[in-house]
């Protein structure tokens, strides 16, 4: 059987109808395409894409029941590792973790595993096919904290060794980055409460609006009787340029933008009664896919222009290629090898941003080539919103209140790589409060990690 | 959810309530405050908390209507519930070691003040109370405060209650007769903390101000409610909400504080009431 080098394509929302509302850009598979698709899988003997995958989904097996038209069958292959499939199926890097492993990659495209992953869980979340586990309580009770990738596949997966979970967040709605930071339009968020709705099912619990580290603190659980706590707190501290300006009205950092826009549905107001500033010119600075899903927001709310203002230049830029691309089709303007030196403002306003020209120096400690100022190169854009969407740091409330647990001098929890065990006993941590701002995937898999370690620690093994 | 187990109506759209809350009242302190959402189409706003029983697990908060959030919140009744209730949150006033204090409280924030005052009095502390309101009808805790401080000193812009003026007449009049004290507490508007700060600061009296800006997350998430002092930015809900006075850019926080007014008035326009 010849080779087919391309992957069977994705519908997708046209460009400049899409560029005005928030729903999925990207609209998934048919049975038919899906199969096509799954028919391409080599089925290899040994499977580097397991491999490839945080979590280790057995892709060839799900893949192959794809094929033979069994989704259900497909569907409970992943969920055997992978709690939250339609999400990981939208949301992961799979370019550069299961894909980046395929053998079809070395010719041409690899096999779409993500969009098949994210049919297969589509298909049955739509028909109400559920996951049948059975589960041995034992009684025993674990604290998880914060409801974010890490914490509620650390939850999930101990729910179904026995263990009584109770996860607590701060906000009022459990879901993390995936409620408060990625739109609807690249994850909605019907169905992230569906696939939180099924964990809820299978005995998980969470308890919304509880702080861990003011409401309640660490000791405090375990004084409650919590064998085992799980900090799956993220990376939710913004961080800003630290240039003049930043504090003028029409300034945000990304977080403040996309928390307003997803969590508080700011697009939707006055209906919903959080406001959020829509300017006709809006900068985005920084590259990565918070950028790029900030600029794309901006874009949904009417602003005329968007810019991607990035130091560097496209090739180092950390977003997604598909992200970079979805950006781009829909009109979003790059400027490259920019940097912000100053917002300015007219009667406490944003009117615009001076930036200077970069060029590619040598490597720095990334590896990646290191941006230098072009002396004399400034320029004013004219611009009326600023979002800062360069990087976010771990949250210090729950390390402050916790004097044992050991912490990264920029703020992460320091851990066993291999178990996520902290420096406090019975305590773990995972996701970004231990790496700093990473994939929902990764947090996912150091979820997993802990789960396993807490489970071998708690029953002896 | 959060249930309203009573509710008050202070002065002219000024409203106490106390909600059941006692994860929050365990750990409340004063200065601290909580982040409440009416409902599900709800804003996230910040309250400072004006009172608690730990015991009993209740919350006071009080608040004035001004914005739409606030009056679907004085809408409510006792027996009603309010959606999302947490804290408590922010740094706790540092009010220890104080020998005399001027506690010094403008509108609504005489609300807030109210818990540091009794704090102070309950440690020993020496403690003058200035609170100021636009009329007789809007003035807050009269009674409450005459019972937790050596002397009270009242200010209304008409004279209807107390002396006509501003609390800052009080304040320099005092200080003016030598009055020492080891540190000024003022919650008010902007505008007020501001004008205190000013004086106090001719007179080298150490002050602090209770910030209150526009938030989301009150855990330091959304870095909206940043506060420039000292020359370096800092965020209300974490670093905060209590900073000095002496240091901190109140012509800033005041542009800030109007960054939504236009959206304020509109949903309040469409929604069937005045506008802020």
């Amino acid at each position: 059987m010849a080779l087919i080098l391309k992957k069977v394509s994705m519908k997708e929302q046209d460009p400049q109808a899409r560029r005005s509302n928030f729903r999925e850009v990207a609209l998934g598979y048919s049975l038919e395409e899906a199969m096509e698709e799954a028919r391409r899988c080599l089925n290899c003997k040994r499977p580097l894409c397991v491999e490839g995958c945080p979590v280790n989904v057995n892709i060839p097996q799900f893949i192959q029941a794809i094929t033979r038209g069994d989704i259900q069958q497909a569907y409970s292959i992943i969920c055997q590792t992978n709690n939250l499939p339609a999400i990981c199926g939208r949301v992961c890097p799979q370019e550069t973790q299961c894909e980046q492993k395929c053998v079809l990659g070395k010719r041409g495209e690899p096999v779409a595993i993500g969009r098949l992953e994210r049919f297969a869980a589509d298909y049955c979340i739509e028909r109400g096919i559920e996951e049948n586990v059975e589960i041995q309580p034992n009684g025993r009770k674990v604290a998880v904290i914060g409801a974010g990738p890490a914490g509620l596949t650390a939850a999930a997966d101990l729910t179904k060794l026995g263990y009584e979970v109770t996860i607590f967040e701060a906000f009022h709605e459990p879901g993390g980055v995936l409620i408060y930071g990625i739109p609807e339009f690249r994850l909605p968020k019907s169905l992230v409460k569906k696939e939180i709705g099924g964990l809820k099912k299978l005995g998980v619990n969470i308890r919304t609006n509880v702080i861990v580290g003011k409401t309640i603190t660490i000791d405090e659980l375990i004084d409650a009787g919590f064998e085992a706590v799980f900090i799956g707190s993220g990376a939710g501290l913004p961080k800003f340029m630290g240039i003049p300006g930043e504090n003028l009205c029409g300034v945000y950092s990304a977080n403040e933008y996309l928390t307003r826009i997803n969590l508080m549905k700011a697009f939707d107001f006055p209906n919903s009664h959080t406001p959020v500033k829509h300017g006709q010119r809006v900068a985005v600075v920084g590259g990565g896919n918070v950028a790029m899903d900030a600029a794309r927001c901006a874009l949904r709310l009417g602003a005329g222009e968007v810019y991607i203002v990035y130091r560097r230049s496209e090739a180092e830029m950390p977003a997604r290629v598909e992200e970079i691309h979805h950006a781009k089709e829909e009109g979003i303007i790059f400027e490259l090898l920019t940097n912000p030196v100053e917002i300015i403002g007219e009667d406490g306003w944003v009117k615009g941003l001076k930036c200077i020209r970069m060029e590619l120096g040598q490597p720095d400690q990334s590896g990646r080539r290191r941006p230098v100022p072009v002396k004399g190169s400034e320029f004013v854009m004219d611009i009326d919103i600023v979002i800062m969407a360069i990087g976010t740091s771990p949250n210090p409330l729950i390390a402050s209140t916790t004097p044992e647990l050991a912490v990264e001098s920029w703020g992460g929890i320091i851990v066993d790589e291999e178990t996520g065990a902290t420096s406090k006993d019975g305590v773990y941590a995972g996701g970004d409060a231990v790496t700093g701002a990473a994939t929902v995937i990764l947090a996912m898999g150091a979820g997993k990690k802990a789960a396993r370690a807490i489970h071998e620690k708690l029953s002896g093994q | 959810m959060y249930k309203i187990v009573y509710k008050e109506k202070l002065a002219s759209g000024i409203w106490m309530m106390k909600v059941m809350a006692p994860l929050v009242a365990r750990k409340a302190m004063p200065g601290q405050f909580i982040i409440l959402r009416v409902d599900e189409e709800g804003e996230r706003i910040p309250l400072t908390i004006a009172d608690f029983d730990r015991q009993e697990g209740w919350i006071t908060i009080i608040f004035q209507e001004v914005g739409l959030t606030t009056r679907l919140l004085a809408a409510l009744n006792e027996g009603d519930s309010i959606l999302d209730f947490a804290g408590p949150l922010g740094r706790p006033s540092e009010l220890d070691g104080l020998k005399r204090v001027l506690c010094i409280g403008g509108g609504v924030g005489v609300a807030p003040l109210y818990p540091q005052v009794k704090h102070l009095w309950d440690n020993n502390c020496s403690v003058d109370v200035i609170i100021g309101a636009r009329n007789k009808d809007y003035l807050l805790l009269e009674k409450e405060m005459k019972a937790v401080c050596n002397n009270l000193y009242i200010t209304t812009d008409d004279g209807s209650c107390g002396r006509k003026g501003f609390v800052s007449d009080v304040l320099k009049e005092l200080l003016e007769q030598g009055n020492q004290y080891d540190m000024v507490i003022a919650i008010g508007p902007l505008i007020m903390m501001k004008v205190v700060s000013q004086i106090t600061k001719q007179y080298d009296v150490p002050t602090i101000v209770s910030m209150n800006p526009v938030m989301i997350d009150g855990t330091g998430m959304c870095g909206g409610c940043r506060v420039t002092v000292g020359g370096e930015v800092r965020y209300a809900c974490v670093d905060g909400p209590d900073f000095d006075g002496h240091l901190v850019d109140f012509d800033e926080a005041m542009r800030r504080q109007q960054m939504y007014r236009e959206e304020e008035n509109h949903i309040c326009r469409i929604m069937g009431m005045e506008g802020v």
